[in-house]
């Protein structure tokens, strides 16, 4: 036997060719192309008076300039709604190129394409736009005031609001012998991958076809998008995805108006033609995150069991909903984490302000969830003189309560139906790991000797795999070597690797003879993308059936070949061998080529298969019902999420003269079900725990009134490096399989992420003594905080509202 | 008007290149562009993340910050120069592998220059030193956790390699 390769520590496939520098990504791809650049607005709100570009016509290297003015059909219309909902009331999305106004500063107004992007930026630089600026509504409280509208047709700045709820969360409160209010705040982040957007298209006007490649995390999405706009089958549209710089969920988002403009540019000017985005760029006219306000009221008992909870919270979701409600709904259903409040009522406004998008960063809404929840539970914690840990195993849902019905909508517009998890085992772990129990002694000899330390944990459930569904496409070919395709696409995650592992098993052959290819719409025509924790749980599971498929089918024509019992037969590494027959055997290959009835011999394989060599002449050379070759093709299309559960603790030193903040030790307990990958899941934990880290301390947006970006660039933008982060992450891994697929698998991508504000906070909060109500804390905002309790210590023990240095 | 011209002559990777560039293309754009060394990668462009990180003579430079014209009669190293002559991985390129090192990869060959000339400088790094080498370049994936572990990794296949050459002769 084989040892399996599922739950193995299997070193990536991927890794030669992107450590040989032979990686291909998107800026990678077409020397021969023109480059877009693109004239964008430096105001937050404004009406476009003129554009003039006779400045810019005498520039070496010019070869078109587009405005509005220049698109007709679907092209002249805003860019599709991705999401709708019904409650979005008031969705609004922007142009290709902006239509008499703009609404933030970044949004684009007119295209170049020259010969190259330094020409490009200097037409850019020569083109006169004559703007009236219009007033600015930036920050969640001036959206929510609404003096000033972000788009005169949408009252109060709101574009929907959602209420959901189960029982009288409000009547349980006012019954409840306990009562506590909190007002909470979350800034601003992005995903911020290394690689920027980028998209190239080639035209191939004898045959009426478009292709293009895109850094993109749902090729079929661009696809359909793009063939919408330009009028074109989807047969006549492909999109590759090649190797992604990272996506973090903004390349979800989708079409971005340069997927459509290079399109466009390429079929008109018969041309190929290419957008690479530059840094700045990105942070203003990609997408963001987080951004929320929150007022929790929650009402418990003497225990600190949850009685009733109610959570008002106010979204700001930029000056376009081009993604739908995707991230407050999932904050309002994702909040209740892995506890069972009695009563829960959660209501949102998604508001407009006059900034970049809001679309799904890693996490997606969860983090500002776990905030909201995790803040609670330390304050009961608090209120009542219990230990953090207990007042939440108090109220956690149980094995035995699996699986567990919250009776919300989740995301996936199906119900919020847990599948399985053991929290109480999860915490147990995690108290172990970090020490809970001693730390108590540990702060108390720092204490002693001037320092300052303290630990806070936090939990969450996510929601990972949802649907609609995803496919897998498993073909032996005769040389015996196993392609894979699945039209997701990979941003990094080492999917090529986790299904090689999983193809590996399901049909005994080596990884070495398994090409994965994914995101490429002329293999999987039909796929979703890749969000939401779902690759391997939706992927995975459609690849799982596709190669047993692809089994049964090897397994059939080698009882055939072989004269034996399908049943007798098992494949070790590529060969179909009888059991307990030496020498009884078949090559894959050799079972490809005899699956292909073949007319014509190209090489001494295919002789074997052609029509004076095998076949019953009584029968068509293609037994009725049956395919040719050997290929397995399933969809697996899940009922509901699967959801993943995890605990952080972190231990954090806060300076008692500067305030500086470090993380000393961060754990994790992880669990998302079986795992494919050790050391993939364990890297993913890895990533998003730095991203969590980096939300908590660093990286926020900080837009001016006026609605400029004053951070836009990695020199004020504090991502962590290595400096910022603990030495070490430890992890623990639980694996309660998920029952509703066929690997037993959850989804493992965001997870590292969506705890990390939460539990930083708590830990700041423990060395401090004091509250900490808005994320992310600089030292100077802890300093600031330490002056105010310092001025009044009577309201030390008391919730502190949110203190803000920036706006949003 | 036409932008003015440079003939330049660098070493890259060994071998001797002309390229023709105007004064303000840079290097890294050169070597992209002009030189098809894809390898090389651009983040930020204004060199903070440290993924377009080559090494000039030697030592690591952005290439971002780099004019090509100044580079004129210096010898360049991307990452497809990092490469054994055999076409073996080089011992930072394997370790990278061995510790999962890399997630999307965008960010990696700027660490696998700098740490190449990390570990030419100091073969023998502690941990701490180890995270020092790193600690100018940006990598929004891994966390770091195994990078770090890539540079000491690194140094044992490195050392291990000196033995037997040493062996050897």
């Amino acid at each position: 036997m084989i040892p399996r390769k599922f739950g193995a520590r299997v070193a990536r496939v991927e890794d030669e060719r992107l450590v040989s520098g032979a990686g291909a990504y998107l800026d990678d791809l077409g020397a021969d192309a023109l480059t877009l650049a693109v004239v964008r607005s430096p105001h937050a709100h404004a009406k476009i008076l003129d554009i003039d570009v006779t400045g810019a016509l005498e520039v070496d290297g010019l070869i078109a300039i587009y405005t509005y003015e220049d698109l007709d059909g679907p092209m002249a219309d805003p860019l599709p709604l991705l999401i709708p909902h019904p409650a979005l009331s008031h969705g609004r999305t922007q142009y290709v190129l902006a239509k008499d106004e703009v609404n933030y500063a970044g949004e684009a107004v007119a295209m170049v394409v020259a010969v190259d992007r330094y020409a490009a930026e200097d037409i850019v630089e020569r083109i006169v736009v004559d703007y009236e600026p219009l007033p600015v509504v930036v920050g969640i409280q001036n959206a929510r005031a609404a003096t000033h509208l972000v788009h005169e047709d949408v009252p109060g700045n709101v574009a929907a609001n959602v209420v959901q709820q189960v029982g009288d969360a409000e009547a349980a409160i006012a019954a409840a012998p306990h009562v506590l209010e909190l007002d909470l705040s979350i800034e601003r982040s992005a995903a911020m991958p290394l690689e920027g957007r980028g998209v190239l298209a080639r035209w191939d006007p004898d045959f009426g076809r478009l292709r293009i490649w895109s850094s993109t995390q749902s090729s079929t999405g661009v696809r359909a998008a793009v063939a919408a706009k330009l009028g074109l089958d989807l047969s006549d549209v492909t999109v590759t995805t090649p190797d992604v710089g990272g996506g973090f969920g903004v390349k979800i988002m989708h079409p971005w108006p340069e997927e459509i403009l290079v399109s466009w540019a390429a079929r008109r000017l018969q041309r190929p033609v290419k957008f690479t985005e530059d840094r700045r760029e990105h942070f203003v006219s990609s997408a963001h995150e987080r951004g929320q306000l929150q007022h929790v009221r929650v009402g418990f008992d003497d225990e600190g069991r949850l009685l009733g909870l109610s959570v008002r919270f106010w979204h700001d979701h930029g000056a376009y909903t081009p993604y739908g409600l995707i991230v407050p709904i999932i904050t309002s259903t994702q909040l209740l984490g892995p506890y069972k409040p009695d009563a829960y009522r959660v209501e949102f406004d998604s508001l407009y302000t006059n900034t970049v998008v809001v679309t799904p960063y890693r996490g997606a809404g969860r983090p500002q969830a776990a905030f909201a929840m995790e803040r609670t539970m330390d304050a009961i914690a608090q209120k009542l003189g219990i230990d953090r840990t207990e007042v939440r195993s108090r109220n956690f849902i149980t094995p035995d309560d699996m699986p567990y019905d919250h009776q919300l909508t989740f995301q996936d517009g199906r119900p919020l139906i847990y599948d399985s998890g053991d929290f109480p085992q999860s915490l147990a772990t995690l108290k172990a790991l970090v020490g809970w129990d001693n730390f108590t002694a540990y702060r108390d000899a720092a204490r002693a000797a001037g320092r300052r330390v303290g630990i806070g944990l936090a939990c969450y459930v996510e929601g990972t795999g949802i649907g609609p569904y995803e496919g897998g496409t498993v073909e032996i070919e005769t040389s015996g070597r196993i392609k894979v395709s699945t039209g997701l696409t990979s941003q990094g995650q080492g999917h090529r690797t986790v299904f090689a592992q999983i193809v590996a098993d399901e049909l005994g052959v080596s990884m070495d003879d398994i090409d994965v290819v994914t995101g490429d719409t002329d293999r999987s025509p039909f796929a979703v993308g890749t969000f939401a924790s779902r690759a391997a749980v939706v992927s995975g599971s459609a690849i799982a059936l596709a190669a047993r498929k692809a089994r049964a089918k090897v397994l059939k024509l080698a009882a055939e070949a072989l004269e034996a019992d399908p049943a007798d037969l098992e494949i070790t590494d590529g060969v179909v061998r009888v059991t307990g027959a030496p020498g009884a055997e078949i090559s894959l290959g050799t079972l490809a080529v005899l699956s292909n009835p073949l007319r014509y011999a190209f090489d001494e394989q295919s002789k074997l298969a052609t029509q004076f060599t095998v076949g019953d002449s009584s029968q068509p050379p293609v037994p009725h019902g049956e395919q040719p070759g050997i290929e397995g093709n399933d969809y697996y299309s899940p009922m509901q999420a699967t959801f993943a559960n995890g605990m952080h603790a972190a231990i954090v030193e806060t300076d008692p003269v500067t305030a500086e903040i470090t993380v000393l030790r961060y754990c994790v307990v992880h669990d998302c079900g079986n795992i494919i990958n050790p050391i993939i899941v364990e890297g993913q934990i890895h990533g998003g725990v730095a991203q969590g880290i980096g939300g908590a301390l660093y990286e926020r947006m900080a837009y001016d009134e006026d609605g400029q970006l004053q951070n836009a660039s990695f020199m004020d933008f504090l991502m962590p490096y290595v400096t910022e982060l603990p030495d070490r992450i430890e992890i623990d891994h639980l694996e309660t399989p998920s029952p509703l697929n066929p690997l037993g698998i959850k989804g493992a991508g965001e997870a590292g992420v969506i705890p990390g504000s939460a539990a930083i906070a708590s830990a700041i909060e423990d060395a401090e003594g004091f509250p900490v109500r808005a994320m992310p804390i600089s030292p100077s905002e802890l300093f600031h905080l330490r002056l105010r309790h310092r001025r009044t210590p009577a309201d030390a023990a008391a919730p502190a509202q949110p203190e803000r240095k920036s706006i949003s | 008007m036409s932008e003015q011209l440079h003939d330049i002559r660098l070493t890259v990777n060994g071998a001797p290149r002309n390229v023709v560039v105007p004064a303000r293309r840079l290097l890294s754009d050169c070597l992209r562009h002009d030189l098809q060394l894809t390898g090389t990668h651009v983040g930020c462009e204004h060199g903070v993340c440290g993924a377009c990180t080559v090494l000039l003579d030697g030592e690591p430079v952005r290439s971002c910050l780099v004019l090509a014209v100044s580079a004129h009669g210096h010898a360049v190293t991307t990452v497809e120069g990092l490469t054994r002559p055999d076409g073996r991985l080089s011992a930072v390129q394997q370790a990278f592998r061995d510790c999962h090192g890399l997630q999307c990869g965008f960010c990696t060959p700027g660490f696998l220059t700098t740490i190449t000339a990390g570990l030419r400088d100091n073969p023998t790094p502690s941990r701490e030193q180890a995270r020092d080498m790193v600690a100018g370049n940006l990598c929004r994936c891994t966390g770091y956790q195994n990078i770090v572990a890539s540079v000491l990794r690194a140094a044992e296949l490195a050392a291990a390699d000196h033995d037997r050459r040493a062996d050897a002769s």
